[in-house]
């Protein structure tokens, strides 16, 4: 009895702890007042982040933009890899699976300074070229990695199969690999959208004047005293994320899968 | 006749080091049903993948009607196997697997719904179209894999030990059928399997392979009767072997000294003492004696013609009963350290003679022409 209790308090315990910031944060999205003091409910900010913040917009139109194009680049190219790694041999096979799977475990700030140093370097001084280049290149080992391990389920026998029957090397690929992996694929492009919609840190190396991403953004703003239109957008977001993990629900599997 | 014919040359193939397969060469005539038999790991699938294209070997030929298909892909190979896991497309339903290759020749959808039909009907797979392989059985999945290759029409079918995933009962029944679906559509089978009585019991033919080699060739009666040496007389069925030296030949008759045994009797064929086999006086023999062939009863068998028939006195050490038949494990006096095999069919519901059990002394005796010289080769 007295067990079942203390765990059920540190059960809640942990839960306040985990949730309360974002309640405040929450509550204080429908505060009226501009400050920490509650002086009414209102949705003031709301109105205001839908009216009167187009740099906001800007940036988060740019977020998704660059989400979902690097996330297909990545997912493409790292599908394609991951057929290539898993089910076909070649020379120095060790060490390109290595080597691609390495920036899982590089901290982020080594691989943005490393981006901004290369871009600098090559000449490029678009923000969003930028930005979408870095994204593919550190999804590319979480595509990778998602699909290997997908790949990993099924037998090479299957792809003799497919030529035994008949299918060329690109029908072998289109008609059995891609649909086999597929549910590995969108889950790997989901990962990859979320990865890049939540970057920060390499991000804020390689963007230019104009050129951020909505967390970029956001941190900028802050830095100026928190708004509470950032809480307002925060709310909002919160629901989009809940609105696609619930919709990312069945690939769950996939993805835990090891 | 519908198949093709099947020419295997000088095949060689090295893994790394590994020497997987060394000089097999063997002739498939068309349409029949040709057995690769072996232990495992004496090359079989690898001789099989070599046929199919997925395997390039490191020297020789392979002929399909008199043409070298090595340079050819796999796909462009009148060729189709039948996986050892069946692999099935998990992603398509029956009905998709089946139509797979048809499809990709881009017939017309009348066509593809004839002739899957067809073939779903052949291995009895009608009204399981819309299943995907996973809400399939093992049997059923294996007649999908079996549809799936057969709808191509191909001039050889090669099965890759196709019903090792089953269980017995459902692989005597499958095998049954196999051999239903080949009398039906008459096209060449080439069968790899280690297990010796699917291979006897259905092949036109039978290759036998060991460590790499095909050792022996013949049709089942052949390889039972006439094993080529004593690993084919071992590995296929039951033998009792006793090494000894040729002492005399006379004829077709040849005797030989089996320490401590003493001098046994073997008739050959007429004709089978020339050319290769070649039996003179010192040579190191194998004597083969099916556990069938040999006789027990208590009493002395009386009225045996002493030249023409060898027997001993024996132990018997332990009986087993099977329904069918017995078998005698047996050792002869000075002789324990061998047991011999003997097994006795139960032809009549009343058995005939006095029964035999445990610990009994008896007599065992063999025709001299029921047993077989296997030559020794000398390590
Ligand atoms: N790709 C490969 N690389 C290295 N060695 C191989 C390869 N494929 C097969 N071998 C080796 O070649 C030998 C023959 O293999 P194979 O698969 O042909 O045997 P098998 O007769 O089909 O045996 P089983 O009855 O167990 O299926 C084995 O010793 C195996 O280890
Ligand atoms: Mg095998």
């Amino acid at each position: 009895m007295k067990k079942s209790r203390f765990s059920r308090i540190v059960f809640f315990l942990t839960l306040i702890f985990l949730f309360m910031p974002l309640i405040v944060l929450v509550v204080y999205a429908f505060n009226e007042s501009k400050n920490m003091s509650w002086t009414g409910f209102s949705l003031v900010w709301f109105q205001r982040l839908f009216t009167a913040s187009r740099s906001i917009w800007r940036a988060f139109w740019n977020s998704i933009l660059i989400a979902l194009s690097s996330a297909a680049t990545a997912t493409a190219i790292g599908t394609l890899g991951a057929i290539g790694i898993n089910w076909y041999s070649f020379k120095l096979k060790k060490y390109v699976q290595t080597i691609s799977l390495l920036p899982l475990i590089l901290p982020e700030i080594i691989i943005g300074v490393s981006m901004l140093i290369f871009f600098v370097g090559a000449g490029l001084h678009l923000g969003l070229l930028r930005i979408y280049i870095a994204h593919t290149t550190f999804n590319l080992p979480f595509v990778l990695l998602v699909l290997m391990s997908r790949l990993d389920e099924f037998d090479f026998s299957i792809i003799e199969a497919a030529r035994d029957l008949g299918a060329r090397e690109h029908q072998t690929l289109l008609k059995v690999i891609i649909p086999m992996a597929m549910p590995g694929i969108i889950s790997a492009f989901l990962i990859a959208v979320t990865m890049s919609l939540e970057d920060f840190v390499i991000t804020s190396f390689v963007s230019g004047p104009g050129s951020s991403t909505l967390p970029v953004h956001i941190y900028s703003m802050i830095r100026t005293g928190v708004s509470p239109v950032v809480n307002a957008l925060s709310v909002v977001l919160l629901g989009g994320t809940a609105g696609l993990v619930f919709l990312m629900r069945p690939f769950f599997k996939y993805i835990t899968h090891e | 006749m519908k198949g093709s014919e099947v020419r295997i040359e000088g095949i060689d193939k090295h893994f790394g080091d590994f020497h997987a397969l060394k000089n097999v060469g063997v002739d498939i005539q068309k349409g029949e049903f040709f057995s690769l038999l072996g232990p495992s790991g004496c090359g079989k699938t690898t001789l099989l993948r070599i046929i199919a294209g997925f395997e390039t070997p490191s020297a020789g030929i392979v002929y399909v009607d008199g043409r070298n298909i090595l340079p050819l892909p796999p796909n462009r190979r009148q060729v189709n196997t039948i996986f050892q896991n069946y692999a099935l497309f998990p992603h398509l339903t029956v009905f998709e697997n089946v139509a797979f290759a048809l499809r990709l020749k881009k017939y017309g959808k009348q066509e593809i719904n004839s002739k899957v039909e067809e073939y779903l009907n052949l291995t009895k797979l009608t009204g399981q179209e819309y299943k995907k392989p996973a809400q399939l059985s093992g049997g059923q999945k294996q007649r999908v894999a079996i549809a799936r290759a057969l709808v191509n029409e191909p001039d050889v079918l090669l099965l890759d030990e196709p019903l090792s995933a089953l269980d017995a009962k459902l692989r005597q029944h499958m095998l049954i059928e196999l051999d239903m679906i080949h009398d039906k559509i008459g096209i060449t089978f080439i069968y790899v399997t280690h297990d010796q009585q699917e291979a006897l019991s259905v092949s036109d033919h039978i290759a036998v392979m060991n460590e790499g080699r095909i050792v022996q060739v013949g049709n089942p009666t052949e390889i039972y009767e006439s094993p080529a040496d004593i690993f084919v007389a071992n590995f296929i069925g039951e033998a009792n072997l006793f090494n000894g030296t040729v002492t005399a030949v006379e004829g077709e008759m040849v005797w030989v000294a089996v320490e401590p045994l003493g001098i046994l009797k073997v008739t050959m064929e007429p004709g089978d003492l020339e050319g290769t086999r070649d039996f003179k006086p010192g040579r190191r023999v194998s004597i083969t004696v099916r556990p069938e062939k040999i006789n027990i009863s208590l009493e002395k068998p009386a009225d045996l013609p002493a030249d023409a028939f060898n027997f001993f006195p024996c132990a018997v050490d332990e009986v087993i009963y099977n329904g069918f038949q017995s078998k005698f494990f047996v050792t002869i006096p000075d002789f324990a350290r061998f047991t011999l095999k003997v097994f006795k069919q139960h032809m009549s519901y009343y058995s005939t003679g006095s029964e035999i059990n445990w610990k009994d002394k008896a007599w065992i005796w063999w025709k001299a022409d029921d047993a077989y010289l296997v030559e020794v080769h000398d390590a």
